[in-house]
C-alpha cells in the first residue's frame, strides 16, 4: 500500500483516512505494533510533527493505543475497527447518492440502477 | 514554544540604499520544519545570511537559541549558501576531512553514510562532478553536522525529481527532533508535504506565518497554489 497525498486538503486529514483504511482493510492487523513515528513520516514523505497528530487523532478515536515502554499498536477491539469499516461505507454510500442526484436520479432510481449493474455483475 | 529563532524589528540597508529587509519580527520553534517562501529578490537570502552571521542587521536584534548572532551561534547553526564556496579542485573525502576539522559537531560516519547511499565517491573531484552531484555534497556536508539550527537557501534547485525525493527524505530521517530547519525554495510541491510551517516574505516584509494544513483547511488549497495566487505578477 502506498501512500496517496492530494494537494488541497489538510496532510493529518488524509493520513487520518489512509492509515484508517490499512486498519480496516487488514493491512495493519489488530493488535500488531506500528512502525515508529519516524519511519511512518519517512516513508509518507511528510513531517514526523504531522504524522505524530495524525496518530493522537486515531489514538483518540480508540482506534489506536500507546503501551508507555513499547511502542503503539492497532486496537484488538474488533467491533471498533467494524464500526470504523460500516462508518465508511456509509460515507462512500452518501456521497455515491449526492453525486447521482447531481445527476438527475432520485434515490430509487439510483437503487434501481445498482441493483441492475449488481445482476450484471453476478453474471 | 521553545524558541530556536527570535527577531525584533530587524531591518537591512544595502549600501545603495536598498531595503533588504524591513522591520520582520520573527519566533521560529524548536522541532520544526520552516518554509521560508518568496518571489526573487524578496529577502530570503538576506535574512539566512544575517542569521548565520554573514551579514550584520542595520537595526534590531535576532538571537538564536537565546544569543545574539555571534560566535556563540555558528555553533549551533548550520548554513547551506546558495552559491557554493567549496575549493573544486577538492576531493570529497578532503572536503570531509576539512569540515571535522572546522566543526567539532560534524559527524565524519554520518557523511559517510549518506554518500553511499546517494552513491556519491569520496575519491572524486567536486569540480568533475554534475551540478546536482555537486549539491548533493554541499547538503551532506550541511545535514552532517549535529546543529540546533539549519538553514538550507534553495537546496533543491539542480538535482533530479527523484533525487529530490531522496534528499528529502535524508533531511527527515537525519534531523533530530529537537533541531529546527529553515528551507528556502521555489519549489514548493515538491517540498510542501515536508514543511510544518511556512513564511511568506515580499519586498522584505513578512506577509504571512502559517502551518501547512492551517492553509489547505482555510483556503482548500495547497502553499503552492496560495504562494501563485498571492505573488500573481
Amino acid at each position: 500500500m502506498t501512500w496517496e497525498l492530494k494537494n488541497d486538503r489538510p496532510i493529518y486529514a488524509q493520513l487520518i483516512e489512509q492509515i484508517k483504511l490499512r486498519i480496516i482493510s487488514g493491512f495493519y492487523r489488530p493488535g500488531e505494533r506500528l512502525p515508529s513515528v519516524r519511519d511512518m513520516a519517512a516513508e509518507a514523505a511528510v513531517n514526523p510533527n504531522t504524522m505524530q497528530r495524525a496518530l493522537s487523532e486515531l489514538e483518540r478515536d480508540g482506534l489506536l493505543y500507546t503501551q508507555r515502554t513499547s511502542g503503539r499498536f492497532i486496537t484488538e477491539d474488533t467491533g471498533l475497527i467494524e464500526a470504523a469499516k460500516k462508518a465508511l461505507a456509509q460515507e462512500q454510500i452518501d456521497a455515491f447518492f449526492q453525486k447521482m442526484r447531481a445527476l438527475g436520479f432520485t434515490t430509487p432510481q439510483t437503487v434501481a440502477l445498482v441493483e441492475s449493474a449488481a445482476a450484471e455483475e453476478v453474471r | 514554544m521553545d524558541t530556536i529563532l527570535e527577531c525584533h524589528g530587524l531591518t537591512k540597508f544595502y549600501g545603495s540604499g536598498v531595503c533588504a529587509l524591513n522591520q520582520i519580527n520573527l519566533n521560529v520553534g524548536r522541532g520544526r520544519i520552516v518554509g521560508l517562501l518568496g518571489p526573487n529578490g524578496s529577502g530570503k537570502s538576506t535574512f539566512m545570511k544575517l542569521a548565520y552571521g554573514l551579514l550584520t542587521p542595520s537595526l534590531g536584534d535576532l538571537s538564536i537559541a537565546g544569543f545574539p548572532v555571534g560566535p556563540d551561534t555558528k555553533e549551533v547553526v548550520s548554513y547551506l549558501p546558495e552559491r557554493t564556496y567549496l575549493n573544486d579542485w577538492m576531493k570529497v573525502r578532503d572536503l570531509i576531512a576539512f569540515f571535522r576539522d572546522f566543526y567539532t559537531n560534524f559527524n565524519e560516519a554520518k557523511a559517510y553514510d549518506m554518500l553511499s547511499r546517494l552513491n556519491i565517491n569520496p575519491n572524486d573531484r567536486l569540480k568533475t562532478m554534475s551540478k546536482g552531484t555537486k549539491e548533493k555534497v554541499q547538503l551532506i556536508l550541511v545535514m552532517s553536522r549535529e546543529a540546533q539550527l539549519y538553514l538550507l537557501d534553495e537546496p533543491i534547485g539542480g538535482v533530479d525529481p527523484a533525487a529530490r525525493d531522496y534528499i528529502l527524505n535524508t533531511i527527515l530521517g537525519n534531523y533530530n527532533e529537537n533541531a529546527t530547519i529553515i528551507i528556502s525554495t521555489h519549489l514548493i510541491t515538491d517540498i510542501e508535504q515536508v514543511l510544518e510551517d511556512v513564511i511568506f516574505i515580499s519586498r522584505g516584509e513578512i506577509i504571512m506565518v502559517s502551518s501547512v494544513d492551517q492553509i489547505r483547511e482555510e483556503k482548500g488549497m495547497s502553499v503552492d497554489a496560495l504562494f501563485r495566487e498571492v505573488f500573481r505578477c
